[in-house]
């Protein structure tokens, strides 16, 4: 129990929300829009081919502009009134258990909303271009659409079932998006492991929900957050515990982050849609929106902090060792929502912080893939960075969009990054004893790394030699790069702006933390042992350092075309993604078989006796009772007779015995 | 009605005329009245034209006294009685007479399709033997335009039928009740031995079940007549007067409880008394069968909830128990007697029985969630079981329709929508989530929990689990098993059908996504006329 | 009880039902005492008695009080006055169905004709709703009439 209760004091302890008036009263429409552009184009097949790229970007732009609405008609409301609920309907009224269905449109769904519909429209309008050749882009564009309304429904729903609902609609859009080009092995294999860890964390999540049901009866928000206290301390740490493997298994952090690197084996919008800016948030949000729960529990935000800070450096870690353009990415993308799990494990000190990072690099991180996408499109789909090379000169737009990402995502002064990850870095150190210590050092840490192998990537693809041009493709053809369409670098140019500016719109005046605060409780200011300004120093100079390594590392010297195989331990390790394949082999995949030998020996043994055993007799009995059908009308009029006098018999029996 | 008014009627003073809430009873008024033009249109017009006019009057009379029934109520307000008592006009019975005009609209679509089965699916002539050259003759038009001949009497006692449901539901008192019941059933009889293809077999399951029903009958007069010497009168809140005051001899209450229950389980299906079931479901003409089992277990439950909530709730304790061993009985008997049936039709049949076990449950259950969860079922089991055998009646080969199970193998691969249509029917059978049928026996579960019948609930989810069974085994055989060479075709529905089951279909999806519809309707407040 | 002797026609149990209530001592529903309600059924009883006396007596007598002169039409089994099938000389071994709709439309018919009995007899007491009542009881039966009789159930032949 800390003083961060306190803190919440007037959001939640208020009577139930508002109702929502005026244009938010078609709410539902968010997810509406969407999911009938996704059903027109599955349904509609073939017929829908010509136009269907386009119904699907107009659903998603029209979700943004009525989102947008939404967002500045609630900015006139006062703080406390801009938690409103929208009831839908109710599911099952029955007397003792109702379950409904309603929206919930406050500061933290609604920046949410804007984010999806924002980078989820620039990245649908991407694809155009990028898709243009795949004979099957209309599916792609009614999958996209499906993941938009899922995502929306997650955000936006009032209770944890309907955030259920998203939750498995946008693992069930990702699984279809991984394998999106299924003839290829890698591409169905990454999305069976994606679908079977994300399953890890589901059971989490259902697990939590099991539990709020049993204890309150309820899984509405309104209604678990007010009675939070009524958790006994041990369901407390059970429900943070669980959430946390929700969040785990759907943000790609430890010990389930495997899947995410190879997710991107997808076409690359959905890499950046989905597996960089907002699926993968979900468990980010997943926490920030339980934070009455974890308030409640220092233990279960120390576990929520450390799965962060592991997964911070893990991330960054392994990322300097790849060399596959969009799996470099895709570590980061891992890495920094650890940065983002830390936050909102900090507590009250953190949520709104972590969301503003989710927001941020929502936006860099998107445009960083839109550019990676950018470059492979002009490169006949070539991502090994070694064979890249000295390609500023051929991509300028791309070059330049990419680079503003690449300098908001290491933090450089004045750009997004600089301002959401260093407000995590100093409210770690805020943490009081060790924990400030090691938090933040790791927070800081993570920061040098970052610097490390995001400035090996900038100069392994974009500076140094022209190395692609001795070099052919595997099907003999030469490499001619060429800047993409305006279709495509239009929104990266819109995301470049959105990673210079939006770090400072944020935090200018803690405009996104006051903003954010009837969702997540007012920012408490972290006071650590050191000086908010020397943390800040200490991460510029170990920025600096990092960024200064890489460039002696790969940008003084010729990079190998092919791989060193003969390299130091800690690069092997890296390589190995941290043994982080080995490890689940050991201790998931291999006791998961022996397990499931065992069960299957019992199984065959026992329950498949058990099973066969009652299926026999069930049978069995039914054959032997069936020839009491004879047909004949005497012997059913028998049994009529009989089991009137049975009824009888018993009626007297109940009556006189 | 007892001894002393009768006296009154006869030897005293002018009878004041009862009053008559005209528009309360019109949907049956005009149920009826169409029913009796459809009798003149067999009369007066020729027989070409016969089929044309028999389906709009029955459409249009079912359509207006839907129609009668909406403007009804929006008026309503208060549980009243009507027709000196005979008629009780509340919430559960015209919840259940909505259902039942809905149901028997789109039963009489089916009824009337002739795309699936060229002339329609009854016979033109019962007695002529089928490929006879008269039978042949018969089946021609005046100047030879095709098929027509068709028994279109079929029309007008399906209005007879609906009317008799409709008084059925809402009878105030025994009397009434029993005259419904055979105004329902005599119809029923005659529709089931209408076949067009497999004639004895249709008319031996329309003599089964006229016996049996006659049978039944004798039954419930029996125990109305020893509930009248118990009480002194047939009105039901009578009964229940005499109940709570508890000065009379519990032998004739009891044995006449008995006797009532057995001839209302035997109308509803309910084992042990279902004997007739699998038979008459089998060889009735199939539009007819989805006709019986959507509205006479409608009809039949709804009396059976009023007679024990209105009639017997005082008594209850004494014999609820052995309504219990009942309800277990048959849930038994149709989810493990299912298991081993070969026939689309008679498994199909099985599971009426099982979800008739489901449906005394929730009757079962004495209070105000226990009827609003048993009416929800009603209306969710009607519009899925109906738009079961609209599917049924579509599979084909050249001897009619394909019942048999071995023939649905592989359907998936013929006609994959039939095959996911069926099976989101038979999964709604089943109670699986998203559908109407999980909603239902959740309701019905619940309340019967509630009311403090756990142990009942454990061994129904038992049953539902056993029953589950035989509905997968349908869609395994659907969709992982080859196509026999010689299989049955998917006949193209026409209009009717189509609509049919397609109504069927999106009101198992709407009330399994959005019950709230029909729970609204069926909550709070569902009182019984005083 | 007198009362018992008037059965006469078809009509007889509601006839008798109506004649039997003025004689009957409670005019006012019946009493709370369990034994008085039994005791209503005391004349169904004696009815019941009665009749199964009168079967078992006449069956008993007959044999020994009447003249025993055989024939075969007498040996045959009883069928409504017409000579039981087979009858391998006329029809080819077949009945008339004919015959059987038209006893079938007599019975229906003829019931139905009962309910006209005790209007008749309260006519004064049931009024103009009485006279309404019936009316519209017999145009339904009529249609059912006119059916038959368009649809030929009429016609011998």
């Amino acid at each position: 129990m800390t003083s961060g209760i306190a803190a919440q004091g007037p959001y939640f302890l208020a009577a139930s929300p508002l109702p929502a008036e005026g244009i938010a009263q078609h709410a539902w429409l968010l997810i509406a829009l969407p999911a009938f552009g996704a059903a027109v184009l599955l349904l509609g097949g073939r017929r829908t081919n010509a136009w269907g790229h386009l119904l699907g970007c107009a659903t998603v732009l029209a979700a943004f502009g009525y989102g947008l609405a939404l967002f500045l008609s609630a900015g006139a409301f006062g703080e406390a009134a801009r938690v409103r609920e929208l009831s839908l309907f109710s599911w099952i009224p029955v007397n003792a258990l109702q379950v409904d269905f309603g929206l919930r449109l406050d500061p933290l769904s609604l920046v949410f909303v804007l984010l999806v519909t924002g980078v989820g429209a620039l990245i649908h309008i991407y694809s155009i271009g990028y898709m243009a050749h795949d004979p099957n882009r209309r599916k792609f564009f009614a999958y996209l659409n499906l993941f938009v309304a899922a995502m929306l429904l997650l955000v936006l729903g009032n209770s944890f079932v309907s955030l259920y609902f998203g939750w498995e609609g946008v693992g069930l859009a990702s699984y279809l998006l991984i394998a999106f080009w299924h003839h290829r092995p890698a591409a169905a294999t990454a999305a069976k492991k994606a679908f079977l860890m994300n399953r890890v964390g589901d059971v989490g999540l259902a697990l939590a929900i099991f539990i709020m049901f049993a204890q309150l009866g309820t899984t509405q928000y309104t209604e678990v957050f007010a009675r939070a206290g009524e958790f006994s301390s041990a369901q407390l740490v059970a429900l943070t515990l669980l959430i946390l493997l929700g969040a785990a298994g759907k943000s790609g952090q430890f010990p389930l982050q495997a899947w995410l690197p190879d997710a991107m084996e997808g076409p690359t919008p959905v890499s950046a849609l989905i597996h960089a800016a907002t699926m993968v948030t979900a468990g980010v949000y997943l926490i920030a929106r339980a934070n009455p729960i974890y308030n409640l529990t220092a233990d279960g935000r120390l576990a929520v902090m450390a799965i962060g800070a592991i997964t911070l450096l893990l991330g960054a870690i392994i990322g300097c060792a790849y060399d596959d353009f969009k799996k470099v990415l895709a570590y980061s993308t891992v890495s920094q929502i650890g940065y983002m799990i830390l936050a909102v494990g900090l507590g009250p000190f953190g949520y709104a912080l972590g969301i503003m990072h989710l927001l941020t690099h929502g936006f860099f991180k998107a445009g960083l893939f839109l550019g990676a996408g950018s470059v492979m499109h002009g490169m006949n789909d070539e991502g090994n960075i070694r064979r890249l090379g000295g390609l500023w000169r051929y991509m300028p737009i791309t070059f330049a969009t990419w680079g503003l990402a690449y300098l908001a995502l290491i933090g450089f002064p004045g750009l997004s990054g600089f301002f959401s990850k260093d407000a995590i870095i100093e409210a770690a150190f805020g943490q009081a004893g060790w924990r400030g210590w090691v938090f933040g050092g790791a927070a800081l840490l993570g920061a040098g790394i970052t610097a490390f192998y995001m400035t090996r990537l900038m100069l392994m693809v974009f500076f140094g030699k022209e190395r692609w041009r001795e070099l052919r493709t595997e099907d003999g053809r030469e490499y001619h790069p060429h800047e993409s369409p305006l279709v495509m670098t239009v929104p990266m140019i819109l995301l470049a702006l959105g990673s210079v500016g939006a770090g400072f719109f944020f935090a200018q005046g803690h405009r996104l933390t006051g903003y954010l605060a009837p969702s997540l409780g007012g920012l408490q200011e972290a006071h650590g042992p050191l000086p908010a300004l020397a943390i800040t120093g200490l991460t510029i100079t170990l920025v600096a350092l990092g960024a200064l390594v890489a460039w002696l590392v790969v940008g003084r010297r010729p990079v190998p075309v092919e791989r060193p195989e003969r390299v130091s331990l800690p690069v092997r390790a890296a390589r190995a993604d941290l043994y982080a394949n080995a490890v689940n082999e050991t201790l998931v995949a291999r006791t998961g078989t022996w397990l499931a030998r065992a069960l299957v020996f019992l199984d065959n043994r026992g329950v498949d006796g058990l099973v066969n055993g009652i299926a026999a007799l069930l049978g069995g009995s039914s054959s032997r009772l069936r020839r009491l059908q004879t047909g004949f009308v005497r012997s059913y009029a028998l049994s009529m007779l009989g089991g009137s006098v049975l009824v009888i018999a018993a009626l007297m029996v109940v009556r006189f015995a | 009605m007892n001894v002393s008014t009768l006296t009154t009627v006869f030897a005293q003073g002018p009878v004041e005329a009862p009053a008559i809430d005209f528009a309360a009873v019109a949907p049956i008024l005009i149920v009826f009245g169409g029913a009796c033009l459809g009798v003149l249109v067999e009369a007066f017009f020729p027989r070409h034209t016969r089929w044309t006019w028999q389906v709009v009057l029955a459409l249009l009379s079912i359509g207006t006294a839907g129609l009668a029934f909406g403007l009804y109520l929006r008026e309503f307000t208060n549980p009243t009685t009507t027709l000196a008592d005979r008629l009780a006009v509340d919430r559960p019975a015209l919840f259940l007479w909505g259902t039942l005009i809905a149901l028997a609209l789109a039963a009489v679509l089916l009824i009337a399709d002739r795309t699936i089965e060229p002339g329609g699916s009854f016979v033109a002539q019962a007695a002529v033997r089928a490929g006879s050259v008269q039978d042949h003759a018969l089946n021609i038009a005046p100047g030879g335009t095709g098929p027509a001949g068709m028994r279109t009497e079929i029309f007008p006692l399906t209005l007879f039928a609906l009317g008799g449901m409709m008084v059925f539901t809402a009878a105030n008192d025994l009397l009434t009740m029993f005259i419904a019941l055979e105004v329902l059933s005599l119809p029923l009889y005659l529709m089931c031995g209408l076949a067009r293809r497999r004639r004895l077999l249709s008319q031996e399951a329309a003599v089964k079940y006229f016996l049996l029903g006659a049978f039944a009958s004798a039954f419930f007069l029996y125990g109305l007549a020893l509930l009248y010497g118990y009480a002194g009168s047939v009105k039901l809140t009578d009964i229940a007067t005499a109940t709570t005051a508890g000065d009379r001899s519990d032998t004739l209450l009891f044995v006449g409880l008995g006797l009532l229950v057995v001839g209302l389980m035997f109308k509803a299906s309910v084992g042990p008394f279902h004997a007739w079931t699998p038979d008459v479901y089998q060889g009735a003409p199939t539009p007819v069968t989805a006709f019986m089992a959507a509205c006479t277990k409608v009809a039949a439950f709804g009396a059976i909830v009023r007679v024990f909530h209105v009639a017997f709730q005082a008594s209850s304790w004494e014999w609820r128990g052995v309504l219990w061993a009942i309800a277990i009985a048959s849930m038994a008997i149709g989810a493990v007697l299912g298991l081993t049936q070969t026939d689309i039709k008679r498994m199909i049949a099985y599971s009426s029985i099982a979800h008739a076990g489901f449906l005394l449950v929730g009757a079962l259950a004495l209070t105000e969630e226990g009827r609003s969860a048993t009416l929800f079922y009603l209306l969710a089991y009607g519009f899925t079981t109906l738009a079961v055998f609209g599917i049924i009646s579509l599979v084909r080969d050249a001897d009619g329709e394909a019942t048999h199970l071995s023939q649905w193998a592989g359907l998936a691969k013929r006609s994959p929508v039939t095959a996911w249509v069926f099976t989101f029917l038979l999964l709604a059978l089943a109670g699986i989530p998203l559908t109407s049928g999980f909603i239902g026996k959740f309701v019905v579960f619940t309340a019967a929990v509630q009311d403090g019948m756990a142990p009942l609930v454990v061994i129904a989810l038992l049953m539902s689990a056993v029953a589950a069974f035989f509905y997968l085994r349908v869609v395994v055989l659907m969709f992982f098993s080859d196509p026999a060479p010689d299989g049955p075709t998917v006949t193209v529905p026409g209009v009717f059908t189509t609509v049919a089951i397609t109504l069927g279909v999106l009101v198992t999806l709407l009330l399994g996504v959005y019950p709230a519809v029909a729970l609204d309707w069926v909550g709070p407040g569902l009182a019984f006329a005083p | 009880m007198p009362v018992l002797g008037v059965t006469t026609t078809v009509a007889g149990p509601v006839i008798e039902a109506a004649l039997a209530a003025p004689v009957h001592p409670a005019q006012q529903p019946p009493p709370a005492d369990p034994a008085t309600g039994l005791a209503l059924y005391v004349p169904l009883v004696l009815l019941f008695v009665l009749a199964a006396g009168f079967a078992i007596f006449s069956v008993v007598i007959a044999p020994f009080v009447g003249p025993r002169r055989y024939n075969r039409a007498k040996l045959d089994a009883y069928e409504c006055g017409i000579e039981p099938s087979p009858q391998p000389i006329v029809g080819g071994g077949r009945m008339p169905v004919a015959y059987y709709l038209t006893a079938m439309l007599f019975i229906l018919f003829d019931i139905e004709m009962v309910f006209l009995y005790p209007f008749a007899v309260s006519a004064d007491a049931l009024g103009v709703f009485g006279l309404v009542e019936i009316a519209l009881f017999i145009i339904t039966v009529g249609f059912a009439y006119v059916y038959v009789w368009r649809r030929g159930g009429l016609d011998w032949n």
